[in-house]
């Protein structure tokens, strides 16, 4: 009896597909085999493999909250071969899913905390996991701040759910589009994230800051935070390296000790301090 | 303890013949085409009378350069998934060098550290090592600074050294026997005799657990940069490697149907950490050069408890702008 084959994935169907901007899109997927969708588990900061049968497989998080069940979602932006073969598909197509691979965001520890999302563009999809699990168990946390911009109007992401967000009165959404990004109807912020978030200068007391970002945010937004007096250990981000087999062998996501498909994604960043800054 | 035997060139034949009426085919260093490279043999007259080391490493025994890890077939809406069996040969590598033998032992802590694979264990599992102990060196050998030597029997299931006699045969594992077993008359109980005095002698050129421990402390040192000024980022070094594992996986499909790859692939390549995004956190070659020397040096020691080198000096001699890991490690130890 040979052992299973790590590298085969699931099969998953496309339920729904969301347009969520340009060159953008949402997928909603469930397992095609009604016994994988029976044991499969996740917990909110894991990611996986997708395939593009024909194409490849490339790496996305696991950007819906693991209190919905059923299903997983993925967003992804069509750049190359494999994300191109993905957007070609339509509600009904086979997809393939290796996962969940990697660690968490350790929420349960969160209980009673603020919780302080920044992110930009494309990098809210990891956060949007987070920011759903913890809205679906609302009552463990305090205040809930989510600051989130993009390029432009048209850039944002999960526009029906920014609203949604922005019009309970138990999170407090702050959006921005950069300089130029605005449209006429515009009613957020204009500026880019660091800044922003420096108007806004939250307390860092009993908060837990989460940072997902191109790496020019994370740059200038994690010197911001430690300025306004957040400790390493409270601000949390999750790497995006480049993934082949996400199980800790191809070698490609290794940093310094770490691998980032094993040992991260989500990272303090107390954590990234002992890594070398190859990421 | 190993067994340990005299075994006479006409015996070497013997064993040659029982490993294949057995079902195994033997790889061994051969001279074709004016290279020596592992190839299928049927007695040892075939095998390189004249070789330090192979050029390629034996890791394609048990790592093939190219393998199929699933395939399938498409459909509107439909996909037929298949999972392939591995095609694991029972396989005998003969004649490689201790340090290479050692080798398989730095590619095994990655392939099952966590998750099994199933296609490298298939393959190592009908895999068999009888190495051949050095009675020359290069320049380019260094196994006795990375805890080898010519004569450790670490990673061989038979050490052959090569004696007036034939060979001195020290048997090492289960697998050993299992292949003296096959033509157990040939090894005759061997008298007390140096082997060390039968190898070529292979002085230590520098202090590797010290030179771990200071890498920590190097990492923005600027020498790696100018040891890579000259890499062109070819891969060689890590394609000859018995210890690289790192690999890329790729799609090679027509529309109806398809297939998934792995393949060799390089920390030394410019895209092998290029984000989609064309950020690349490893952006020049500099930083790759020094991803190598920390991989096998530093990070390997740190999780695997095991260097992810042995010394056998491959990446040196294939490197076409005359990179010396020897001589580069040698400088940072120094340092």
């Amino acid at each position: 009896m040979s052992e299973a084959n790590i590298y085969l994935p699931h099969l998953m169907r496309i339920a729904a597909i969301t347009e969520e901007a340009p060159g953008v899109r949402t997928f909603r997927l469930e397992f095609v085999d009604a016994a994988a969708a029976e044991a499969f588990a996740f917990r909110t900061g894991q990611f996986g493999l997708y395939s593009a049968f024909g194409d490849g497989e490339s790496t996305f998080c696991i950007a819906s909250s693991p209190t919905r069940k059923g299903y997983i979602e993925c967003t992804f932006r069509e750049v190359g071969r494999v994300t191109a073969g993905l957007a070609d598909k339509e509600v009904g197509d086979i997809v393939g899913f290796r996962g969940p691979y990697g660690n968490v965001f350790p929420i349960d520890q969160w209980q009673g905390k603020n919780l302080l999302f920044i992110t930009g563009g494309i990098a809210l999809p990891p956060l949007r996991s987070v920011i759903w699990n913890c809205l679906d168990l609302r009552d463990q946390f305090k205040d809930i701040t989510i600051v989130y911009g993009a390029r432009s109007v048209n850039d944002l992401v999960y526009k029906a759910e920014l609203k949604e967000w922005e019009q309970r009165p138990d999170v407090n959404l702050v959006c921005t589009v950069d300089p130029g990004g605005e449209t006429p109807e515009w009613t957020g912020k204009v500026g880019f994230v660091p800044l922003i978030v420096e108007q806004l200068a939250p307390s860092p007391d009993n908060t837990i800051a989460l940072v997902c970002g191109p790496p020019i945010l994370i740059k200038l937004t994690m010197p911001l935070l430690r300025k306004l007096g957040f400790g390493a250990e409270s601000i949390f981000t999750t790497l995006e390296n480049r993934m082949k087999c996400g199980v800790g062998k191809c070698g490609r996501c290794n940093t310094g000790k770490s691998y980032v498909c094993k040992d991260g994604p989500v990272y303090t960043l107390e954590q990234l301090g002992q890594l070398p800054a190859e990421y | 303890m190993a067994d340990t035997y005299q075994l006479s060139s006409a015996s070497l034949d013997a064993l040659f013949t029982a490993i294949q009426g057995d079902g195994r085919r033997i790889l061994a260093p051969t001279d074709r085409d004016g290279r020596t490279e592992l190839n299928p043999v049927r007695n040892p007259g075939e095998v390189a009378r004249d070789y330090i080391q192979t050029t390629m490493s034996a890791k394609a025994a048990v790592f093939p350069k190219v393998e199929q890890l699933l395939s399938y077939t498409l459909a509107k809406g439909q996909v037929d998934l298949v999972d392939p069996e591995p095609q694991a040969v029972p396989t005998v590598v003969f004649g490689i060098r201790p340090c290479e033998a050692g080798g398989f032992a730095a590619l095994d802590a990655v392939f099952n550290w966590d998750t099994r694979d199933k296609f490298f264990n298939a393959r190592l599992d009908q895999l068999a090592v009888i190495a051949v102990g050095c009675t020359r060196r290069d320049e380019a050998c260094f196994c006795t600074s990375v805890g080898g030597g010519p004569g450790s029997v670490k990673g061989s299931d038979i050490l052959l050294t090569p004696w007036s006699e034939g060979f001195l045969a020290e048997v090492l594992t289960d697998k050993g026997r299992a292949l003296q077993a096959l033509a157990p008359k040939g090894f005759i109980p061997a008298p007390a005799v140096d082997k060390a005095a039968l190898l070529v002698d292979v002085p230590a050129a520098f202090d590797q657990p010290a030179l771990t421990a200071k890498l920590p402390a190097l990492f923005d040192a600027e020498l790696w940069g100018n040891q890579a000024l000259r890499c062109i980022g070819c891969g060689a070094c890590a394609f000859v490697c018995p210890t690289c594992v790192c690999f890329d996986l790729q799609e090679e499909a027509d529309g109806q149907s398809g297939r998934r790859l792995r393949s060799w692939d390089s920390c030394g390549h410019s895209l092998f950490t290029l984000h989609a995004s064309g950020h690349n956190p490893r952006a020049n070659q500099g930083a790759r050069w020094r991803q190598r020397v920390y991989h096998k040096f530093s990070y390997y020691p740190d999780r695997y408890g095991m260097l992810g080198c042995v010394g056998c000096g491959k990446c040196t001699r294939a490197c076409p702008v005359d990179m010396n890991l020897q001589e580069h490690l040698l400088e940072a130890a120094r340092s």
